[in-house]
């Protein structure tokens, strides 16, 4: 399932018939699903999810080393920092390790590869496991040498005594020797041992990606396999009337136009085949448009008004306070799209009772119940396979896209059904991350100390994903017997939703943060990368720099003021020396901006200084020297983490600078790059540097997300400084920024 | 006696040249002290929007340089002139010019040091603007930022490349003086008619010009080029197959696209770029003027030419239930054509009408102006370069085709698009028409 | 029957001429490395190179390629023999989810076949219409700089020239 395969059809067979061995493995999960309590005391990381070292680490006959995680690989390099934890506590050579990611019938269910938790919940687990797995091997060798474990010690996939002897790893595992439930404890290595972890690996998934070998779903093609398309309706909700379906069947290649309630599809022999089929059944489909949309120009207004669900979740002193000056500012973003560069993709094969589903969603345990309930099947018919799409960002059409493909393998039963989504749909029924209103007022005292802080956020929902009844996939919707999207709700702090970051980490002495919830969704959003972080942080660091500015202080200088956490510090103070950050004011046109944020306040710091210049006839951005510190705690693969923030940089940039989900009262018209402009070449910044503290021994902590939000802010403050204009509304267009210039 | 004749010819040209010596002769106008100029706010704003109109930024920026800092090439039949430098830069740029000299260069082509302006500055629109609307400009201009940018040295053609010739021209050709209002016609229409007649100086690139590049009076807006492409007509022989209303004109001018003419290429992508900057009732009073002359003269042939367009274009709208129809997909049964089988390859899927969510919504070829002029040059344009928008904004995008595509056979398909989607007869010269295009490029155009 | 000269193979392919070669490319001929983004020519995910020329192979019908030379990631190297371009961006790690990468590559490999030392402006200018979303731009454009090295250091094998 990881390395390069060499046919897809290969893939298929590995992935079904490896199943039996490690189900049994597995096991004993299945009655924690069922809400029994797992072992106490608690085990590390997600090993309570899957108690049975067997389930994470195994050692084939042959000596190969395999690892299973329950997380995906997204493009983020996840597996091989995975790898480097097992090699590292295995003492084996992490090339020589495999690796299988998220398979309902092989790996643990880990839920969903999501909020930069795969380092803390898989990583924490396949480090302890390997730790316990090299402990067992050093006991197994102690016997089998009669020795003291403490004469022996693991080395290159052997365990070797002081008198020279040693026994292979693959001559200590026999039958179940792995399969021991495991301890709290684990023999871990002193990280200053450390080999592996904290050095820099290449990344095992690219030498595939960058020869054409079939690395996606998107490029699976087993034996028999037909490409199918679907027709989404014109609009959200719109219920199909009528549709010609002989006409389109006698198309060249067509085998079958299948119907149920107002899903409407087409399998085809050919690719090319399936996408004329559909826009035959686009054009000759007859719909009954409902769904009115809130006009876009006041979308804000319109959500604030909804009912919403309110919830102080920071309530400390007398936030009242008026201070020396008083500041109020409100900040808004617009939709935004995941915009994936391939458009979902999935397989689905209904094979007698049973269906398999090969699948990029971020949780194959939670989309096998949705497909189960949408289709009417017990879970266990399910067999969910995750293997890599394009890079998703969050909940985007992944699983949509399995769900159309299941719904078209029922209809056409022994026959591998390949679904892709056109740009078009991709863009129009994505479920996009939501819009969203921060008001912020705050106090200074003349001492330039914020003496009170009052925040307030409004936000729809930031997960509509799959796991439970089958509402939240968009074909279930739309059958003859559809079923509701269930009833959103707010993420709960810590980590929080709509309201995550939305507590300032810094040192104030009164404040007052509410969340205001809004249950009612006018478009169809869920989790995109860093959720409400990305708002609330480019709101809280940009009144940061509008505090400073009222306190006359350095931008710098005012967060390390109100910073007591060392860590959060160190970030701040690495990002600022490397940066080169100084006082002086520089042309006009030109500006600096500095913004940190610890994602989530509880898992990676991010502090990121950037310099722009601003055309003042034209309000153009061009972006020049990025500079980022990052503490993701224990850095496994620093060189993945500098990867995961440089892309969060330009992402976050993009969604910053020119990003938009237009829509008019009917329907979604950001359907393509034409109407949805992204970052292209020419404005990606003139550098990007990234520092990197390592924290041997610390948590991990997760990266995927942490730089979204600080991007966005330090540009923000980087452009208020080049025009004296402060802009509060998302994107910073060029337009906005030639109108607050003036002439 | 002959000798005589001789003579007094001789002596007469003598004085001839000398008179025309006398009157070409300008001195140089004082440089100001000093750059630190005060301009009411109102009146910056006032001269920002007719900068805009006047798409002064378009011939005064070079791509990817510094807005009004000059070196874009204007290509003239008689060489390459850089837009100059007009930034307040006192040694690059117009810093040192009192409002005096930057009103006589507008009013007669002159610079302050006493040169003569090439007529590709169109000092001969300019002239008719009124004082207060020189004054804004100057005041405009003056509180840009300054850029140090040297000006490049226009490549003319011997001879023309002595001054002295410009200033020639302008005995010749230039009519100096503002505007005068036509008691005729209403308020917006005399705004409308002063703006393009004057700053928006439309008939620099839709006005045929003669022999030594000045506009052909009696052929106003009778279609010109401009940097490689074809201008079109705006007068009776607009090629558009819908007549142009104020409306469509409007909704154009101010966004780039009109549902039943299509989006603004080329050479006209910066010009409706800067008039989004540009107030509605400007945009509404350019319009309205030009509304007055485009397209067929009487109501009733208006209407018909509409209706006969529509119905056309209706019936030529690529849809894919012809899939059912024919054997040959979104392309006609009668399209097994090499350039009918690459239509339906490279663009029925964006060309196409009806289905599923909107596309990037082209307009119905038919109805395509490039289509049908009576040259493939826009057209061939578009095919082989696309449409770009501006990086980081909103609009359509059409992928170029060259490369993709040998020559013959992007002839093949302008030949199928123009049998297709025109009712008027095909073009002769497609091939040698691309030729030319190959022999002189320009770069795709992006908005400034 | 279209017969279609792609990295130096000639293929008969039984496809309607009208198909663009994306399709043929990756279901006919089972060559993966150009991608479906958006069947637009919109965002490069698709690029191959046509005569030398980078081209969106998702509006490129097979009927206007008979006779024409045209060439996928396939033909650059492979896993164990990568080709400059690919060791560049391996060396570069140069790929995050790596789907729009080989449409990258095949770009890059077009704009150095051109001008063997391009500046960074004009990586840019030339890289434009290609769309990333993972951000991995930075790393890209040190892989085609690092690209460029490693190719005048081969230019002394001769390059073996097909098509
Ligand atoms: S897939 Fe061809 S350009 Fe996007
Ligand atoms: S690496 Fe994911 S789209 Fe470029």
């Amino acid at each position: 399932m990881n390395a390069p395969l060499t046919s897809p059809t290969r893939r298929m067979f590995l992935a079904t018939g490896g199943a039996l061995v490690v189900s049994f493995a597995l096991r004993p999960t299945a009655s924690y699903a069922q809400g029994a309590k797992p072992p106490q005391p608690k085990l590390p990381g997600s090993l309570g999810k899957a108690p049975y070292l067997d389930a994470w680490i195994g050692i084939g006959g042959d000596g190969t080393v395999t690892v299973f995680t329950g997380k995906a690989e997204l493009g983020q390099g996840i597996k091989t920092a995975l790898l480097q934890c097992a090699a590292e506590e295995l003492d084996v050579d992490p090339k020589t390790v495999t690796i299988v990611t998220a398979d309902t019938e092989r790996t643990a269910n880990e839920g969903y590869t999501a909020g930069s938790h795969s380092m803390q919940d898989s990583g924490t687990a396949i480090l302890n496991a390997a730790a316990q797995v090299r402990g067992i091997l050093i006991e197994l060798a102690a016997t089998r040498l009669n020795l003291p474990a403490e004469q022996l010690q693991a080395k290159t996939g052997a365990v070797i005594a002081n008198d020279g002897r040693s026994v292979a790893y693959k001559d200590l595992v026999t039958g179940e020797a792995l399969h021991r439930v495991a301890s709290a404890q684990s023999p871990l290595k002193n990280v200053k041992d450390f080999k592996i972890i904290g050095t820099p690996m290449h990344r095992v998934d690219i030498p595939g990606k960058v020869t054409g070998a079939p690395m996606y779903v998107q490029d699976m093609r087993p034996e028999g396999m037909l490409h199918a398309r679907v027709v989404r309706p014109p609009n959200y909700g719109a219920e199909l009337v009528a549709v010609d379906i002989a006409s389109v069947e006698k198309l060249p290649g067509v085998i079958k136009v299948v119907r149920d309630g107002s899903f409407l599809a087409v399998a085809a022999q050919g690719e090319f085949q399936a996408i004329e089929a559909m826009n035959m059944l686009a054009s000759i489909a007859q719909w009954r448009k409902v769904a009115q949309l809130p006009d876009q120009g006041t979308i804000h207004q319109f959500l604030t008004r909804l009912p919403s669900q309110d919830q102080v979740i920071a309530n400390k002193g007398d936030p009242s306070q008026q201070g020396a000056h008083l500041l109020r500012a409100s900040y808004t973003r617009p939709y935004l799209s995941h915009g994936s560069i391939g458009p979902s993709c999935a397989l689905a094969l209904m094979k007698g009772d049973k269906l398999t589903v090969w699948t990029h969603s971020q949780g194959v345990y939670p989309l096998r119940n949705s497909l189960a309930d949408m289709l009417h099947m017990k879970p266990e018919q399910v067999h969910c396979i995750q293997v890599e799409g394009s890079g998703c960002y969050g909940h985007n059409a992944a699983d949509d896209a399995a769900a159309d493909a299941a719904l078209i393998a029922r209809a056409v039963p022994g026959r591998p059904i390949r679904v892709q989504w056109m740009r078009e749909q991709e863009h129009g029924w994505e479920p996009f991350g939501s819009a969203m209103i921060s008001n912020v007022s705050g106090a200074i005292d003349d001492q330039g100390r914020i003496v009170a802080w009052n925040y307030e956020v409004w936000s729809n929902t930031h997960s509509t994903r799959p796991g439970g009844p089958a509402g939240n996939l968009l074909a279930a919707q739309y059958l003859a017997q559809p079923f509701q999207p269930p009833e959103p709700k707010e993420i709960p702090m810590p980590e929080g939703g709509g309201d995550r970051n939305a507590i300032p980490i810094y040192a104030i002495p009164n404040e007052r943060v509410v969340d205001h919830f809004i249950p009612q969704m006018p478009l169809r959003v869920s989790a995109l990368r860093a959720l409400g972080a990305y708002l609330n942080i480019f709101a809280i660091e940009s009144f940061m720099d509008e505090l400073a500015e009222a306190a006359k202080a350095d931008p710098v200088d005012f967060r390390l003021k109100h910073l007591d956490d060392p860590r959060a510090r160190d970030v701040v103070t690495k990002a600022a020396r490397e940066f080169g950050w100084n006082k002086d004011k520089l042309p006009r046109g030109q500006g600096r901006g500095f913004a940190f944020a610890r994602y989530k306040n509880l898992a990676a710091y991010c502090a990121i200084a950037v310099e722009v210049s601003v055309e003042r006839e034209t309000g153009v951005v061009r972006l020049g020297r990025v500079v980022a510190a990052v503490d993701s705690g224990q850095a496994v693969n620093p060189d993945g983490i500098r990867n995961q923030i440089e892309g969060a940089i330009v992402q976050s940039a993009s969604w910053t600078l020119y990003e938009a989900v237009t829509f008019d009262r009917n329907e979604v018209t950001s359907v393509d790059w034409s109407r949805y402009p992204i970052l292209r070449f020419p404005q990606a910044p003139e550098s990007i540097a990234v520092h990197v503290i390592n924290r041997p021994g610390e948590k991990f902590l997760g990266t995927g997300e942490a730089g979204q939000g600080p991007a966005a802010a330090a540009i923000a403050n980087a452009i208020a400084d080049a025009t004296g204009a402060r802009l509060r509304d998302l994107p910073l267009s060029a337009d906005r920024i030639k109108q607050a210039i003036g002439v | 006696m002959l000798g005589r004749t001789l003579l007094g010819l001789a002596i007469a040209l003598i004085l001839a040249f000398g008179a025309f010596f006398a009157w070409q002769w300008r001195g140089e106008l004082a440089p100001t002290s000093t750059s630190a100029h005060a301009f009411d706010p109102g009146i910056v704003t006032k001269g920002a929007q007719l900068a805009a109109i006047g798409e002064c930024a378009v011939c005064h920026t070079r791509a990817g340089g510094k807005s009004f800092a000059g070196g874009f090439p204007v290509q003239t039949p008689f060489g390459v002139v850089y837009g100059t430098n007009i930034t307040p830069d006192r040694d690059t740029g117009i810093g040192a010019w009192s409002e005096e000299a930057f009103r006589r260069a507008m009013r007669e082509g002159v610079a302050r040091d006493g040169t003569h302006l090439y007529p590709a500055f169109p000092y001969d629109h300019f002239t008719k603007l009124t004082d207060g609307d020189i004054s804004a400009l100057y005041a405009f201009l003056m509180t840009r930022a300054p850029v140090a940018q040297a000006n490049r040295q226009p490549q003319l053609d011997f001879p023309l490349n002595f001054r002295i010739f410009a200033a020639g021209w302008q005995l010749l050709f230039l009519t100096k003086g503002p505007y005068r209002n036509d008691p005729s016609q209403n308020a917006t229409w005399n705004r409308g008619a002063y703006l393009v007649e004057g700053v928006g100086h439309c008939g620099a690139c839709h006005t045929p010009r003669n022999a030594l590049g000045a506009e052909r009076p009696k052929e106003a807006f009778g279609g010109g080029v401009s940097e490689g492409w074809n201008a079109p007509a705006l007068n009776a022989s607009s090629p558009a197959p819908v007549p142009w209303t104020a409306d469509q004109l409007t909704a154009y001018l101010k966004t780039g696209f009109a549902d039943q003419h299509g989006i603004a290429s080329g050479p006209m992508h910066p010009v409706v770029a800067n008039l989004a900057k540009a107030s509605d009732a400007d945009v509404r009073a350019i319009a309205t003027y030009v509304a007055s002359f485009i397209g067929p003269r009487n109501a009733a042939d208006r209407q018909r030419q509409t209706e006969a367009s529509l119905a056309f274009a209706k019936q030529r709208a690529v849809s894919v239930s012809d899939l059912a129809r024919t054997t040959t997909g979104v392309a006609p049964a009668d399209d097994r054509t090499a350039g009918g089988v690459l239509f339906a390859g490279a663009c029925a899927n964006c060309h196409r009408s009806g289905g599923g969510l909107p596309a990037s919504r082209p307009i119905a070829l038919a109805l395509s102006t490039p289509v049908n002029s009576s040259d493939p040059t826009n057209l061939l344009r578009i095919i082989a370069d696309g449409i770009h928008p501006a990086p980081g904004k909103s609009g359509p995008i059409m992928p170029g085709f060259s490369g993709a595509l040998t020559d013959p056979q992007i002839v093949a398909l302008a030949d199928y698009v123009r049998a297709h989607y025109s009712r008027g007869q095909a073009w002769p010269n497609i091939a040698a028409t691309l030729a030319a295009i190959r022999s002189n490029p320009t770069p795709a155009m992006e908005a400034p | 029957m279209t017969v279609l000269n792609v990295n130096g193979k000639q293929h008969e392919v039984d496809a309607d001429p009208r198909t663009p070669l994306l399709y043929v490319l990756r279901n006919d001929l089972a060559l993966n490395a150009a991608k479906f983004g958006c069947g637009l020519g919109q965002c490069g995910a698709c690029t191959v190179l046509v005569d030398h020329n980078p081209v969106f192979s998702c509006v490129t019908p097979i009927a206007a390629l008979e006779g024409r030379y045209i060439r996928t990631v396939e033909d650059l190297g492979s896993a164990d023999k990568p080709g400059p371009v690919q060791r560049a961006f391996i060396e570069e790690q140069a790929a995050q989810c790596g789907y729009c990468i080989p449409g990258m590559m095949m770009r890059a490999q077009a704009l150095l076949e051109k001008n063997a030392a391009p500046s960074d402006a004009q990586i840019r200018e030339a890289m434009a219409p290609n769309l990333c979303r993972c951000g991995t731009q930075m790393r890209i454009l040190r892989a085609v700089h690092r690209a460029a090295k490693l190719m005048t250091v081969e230019l002394n094998e001769p390059r073996e020239v097909k098509g």
